[in-house]
């Protein structure tokens, strides 16, 4: 368990240095002031449109630092060093869910506020969109590792990770965004279920592809 | 460091559809060293990462007891932080103190760069730091790929001495090189072209 903590703590002292908790945010809010640019500054659209734009925008941000959760450890020889201490690669790999994870999804909610004031959302939207996005960006860093575990030593592996992740994302964003409009909380249970599933699964999927690279 | 062994039974090593060879045996026990020669591309790397687990054998069984340390051409030290935090992160996977650390500076003669990030080192120096890192990580059983290159006499000659103390103090040295590391008494597996 010490271990862990060790691995955590080193990847996210990476991540924040590489751009960490800043890029997503700024990101996810130049995405939601540059929305009522191209829409117009009709409040009533905004507001009915607006919570689906942060999920998208928020997937987006998941995505930008793929590229760099795997592949830079692999060829600096950092991840077979582990290896060799016996930590199983299920291990790193969620350490680095972990890790990644705490890099943007804390602070992309913390950007959803001004976010959805950028956008006309009403308090109601506002706290079911905080809520999915506690539930849902767990899902999308465990997709990240995930795919950034499979492209890493590919060439072109950052337009590659975004051609498999995306799909694979659709139903985070269904039930994420479905949520939002949903009173019965239904939506939610669902999004629950899909990042879940993916957090189930990245460790296992993601420690696989890193076994072979390393052949 | 009692009790350290690392044992090949008629180990095959196939890499890429192609065989590099096969029917290897040798044992190494507490003290014991091997140095693996033979020319570029036959598969010492190749020996030193089935040793370490990295690689699984084509055929035979690899028996290998107590923890390792693995030395190769990446030094696996994070750039941007100093050397001694850099070390000392392994130190900490590996259990260790902060004084494994400055021993495996001092034994490489790097204490004085201890406080200068990775990325300012220059080529010998990160290689004089992977080697401290291997020092610093108090296991029993070193695999060193290749640890001489890059080095200077002095360095040489400081990792002949730890290799030397390693071996006293019941470790074991399978080191990969075209040089004789001052190895006294250790086996040597000549790898040929399969």
């Amino acid at each position: 368990m010490n271990a862990f903590l060790l691995l955590v703590r080193r990847d996210l002292a990476l991540g924040y240095r590489a751009g960490g908790a800043l890029l997503p945010i700024a990101f996810f809010l130049l995405v939601a002031t540059l929305f009522p640019f191209a829409i117009g500054p009709d409040a009533k659209l905004l507001a009915r449109t607006g919570g689906g734009v942060l999920w998208v925008a928020a997937l987006l941000a998941a995505l930008l630092p793929v590229d760099r959760l795997i592949a830079p450890d692999r060829d600096a020889g950092v991840l077979d060093q582990i290896a060799t201490r016996g930590i199983s690669d299920e291990i790193v790999a969620l350490a680095r869910i972990v890790a990644h994870w705490l890099s943007f999804g804390p602070p992309l909610m913390i950007a959803a506020i001004p976010a959805a004031a950028l956008l006309r959302l009403e308090g109601a939207t506002l706290a079911r969109l905080e809520a999915g996005l506690a539930i849902g960006t767990p899902g999308l860093a465990a997709l990240g590792l995930m795919v950034s575990a499979l492209t890493a030593g590919l060439r072109g592996a950052g337009a590659l990770a975004g051609l498999l992740m995306l799909p694979l994302a659709v139903p985070v964003l269904i039930f994420g965004a479905g949520s939002l409009t949903d009173e019965s909380g239904s939506g939610l249970k669902l999004l629950a279920a899909a990042s879940l599933l993916l957090v189930a699964i990245a460790p296992f999927a993601a420690a696989a592809a890193i076994r072979a690279g390393r052949e | 460091m009692t009790g350290a062994a690392l044992a090949f039974d008629s180990v095959a090593c196939l890499r890429g559809g192609r065989l590099l060879f096969e029917g290897l045996n040798f044992g190494l026990g507490p003290g014991d060293a091997a140095l693996v020669i033979g020319p570029n591309g036959v598969g010492k790397s190749s020996l030193l990462r089935l040793a370490a687990g990295l690689l699984a054998p084509a055929a035979g069984t690899i028996r290998r007891e107590g923890r390792l340390s693995l030395a190769d051409e990446n030094s696996a030290l994070d750039r941007h932080v100093t050397l001694a935090r850099a070390i000392g992160f392994w130190v900490g996977l590996d259990g260790g103190e902060v004084c494994d650390v400055a021993r495996g500076l001092a034994a490489m003669d790097l204490l004085h760069l201890s406080e200068v990030p990775v990325r300012m080192l220059s080529t010998g120096q990160r290689k004089r730091a992977t080697l401290a890192r291997v020092i610093a990580g108090n296991a029993p059983l070193w695999l060193l790929d290749e640890p001489a290159n890059g080095l200077d006499t002095a360095s040489l000659e400081r990792l002949e001495a730890a290799m030397v103390a390693h071996r006293q103090s019941g470790g074991i040295v399978l080191a990969a090189s075209h040089q004789p590391l001052g190895l006294i008494g250790a086996q040597t597996l000549a790898l040929t072209a399969a």
